[in-house]
């Protein structure tokens, strides 16, 4: 299984999640947003960073990158894709996930373990964890305060596609919101760095059963 | 015709602002008592080509809901004047 992950001048988490690919078992190769076609990949990355410097918005010009009408056609056609906090904000520009990340509550950038808890194994990322289990995850974001409009809320609690929520809330998210799913669970966005947390050196290897979902999604996908 | 534009880009009604709310919070604390509702946001100034003002506004606003604004946090305010000749 291959992971393709998205290179934005200005991405800076590219590596950590190839390594974590590997680390899992996946292959993975960096694939660079100038370019149109996405490749032979079984799931994409969108990894953290600051892409095109977050001007304007963080994902704002992201979304107009040439890879991104690749991406976009890749999830309609049910592959998995994740992105990883300035991911998370690329895809929720992009329009594929709802809602928007607005400035932390407290005005302060975070950079810290944050305690996730699993709220529903029905995704591309949580597939082989367990409803309830409790996540050590770093966040590390100024833009990661996730807010969206009370009918989206509603949509996303009733149809089961809020996929992580911080046990103590540390940035204002709406219904303490780490991570959503788009409709067709097949695309998840979340602020939390699973590619941190891969080894016992980093501090936690809870991130390790995230990716080995997406893995595992990426071998179920329609190829 | 040339057209000087003005987009003032501000949080949406209901939307947290916490970067207004600390400004807020500070200003008793140097002295400027009674301010309230104050609002962060940012200003974009350009100009832009249009064969008349209705024109050229209808084009800022698509560059407002495609790209200057997120409009699920942001609303923006267009303001244009007809820029004087070079």
């Amino acid at each position: 299984m291959t992971v393709g992950v998205v290179l934005f001048p200005g991405s800076n988490c590219e590596h950590d999640v190839v390594e974590a690919v590997r680390l899992v078992g996946g292959e993975a190769e960096i694939v660079w947003h100038g370019d149109p076609k996405l490749g032979d990949v079984d799931a994409v990355v969108i990894p953290g960073g600051f892409a095109h410097g977050d001007y304007l918005r963080p994902g704002a010009i992201a979304r107009f990158s040439p890879i991104m009408g690749a991406v976009a056609d890749f999830a309609a056609a049910g592959g998995p894709v994740v992105g990883i906090c300035n991911g998370f904000q690329v895809l929720t520009e992009a329009g594929l996930l709802p809602g928007a990340l607005q400035k932390n509550r407290g005005l302060k950038f975070l950079c810290k373990t944050a305690e996730l808890r699993v709220e529903t194994t029905n995704s591309v990322l949580t597939a082989e964890a367990s409803v309830g289990d409790v996540l050590r995850i770093p966040i590390n974001h100024f833009e990661g305060n996730y807010t969206c409009p009370p009918e989206t809320l509603a949509a996303l609690q009733s149809e089961d596609r809020i996929v992580l929520r911080y046990l103590d809330n540390p940035n204002g998210s709406v219904d303490d919101i780490a991570g959503i799913c788009n409709e067709g669970r097949n695309v998840v966005g979340l602020m939390p760095h699973p590619e941190r947390a891969t080894g016992d050196l980093l501090g936690s290897t809870d991130g390790l059963v995230l990716l080995r979902s997406v893995l595992a999604a990426a071998a179920a996908a329609p190829a | 015709m040339r057209f000087a534009v003005l987009v003032e880009v501000s949080l949406r009604e209901g939307i947290a602002d916490p970067q207004g709310a600390t400004i807020e919070r500070a200003l008793p604390a140097l002295g400027f008592h009674g301010v309230s509702g104050v609002r962060v946001g940012k200003a974009l100034r350009f100009e832009v080509e249009g064969a008349d003002e209705a024109t050229a506004r209808a084009e800022v606003e698509e560059m407002c809901a495609r790209f200057l604004t997120n409009p699920v946090i942001e609303d923006a305010t267009i303001s244009l004047r007809e820029s004087a000749s070079v």
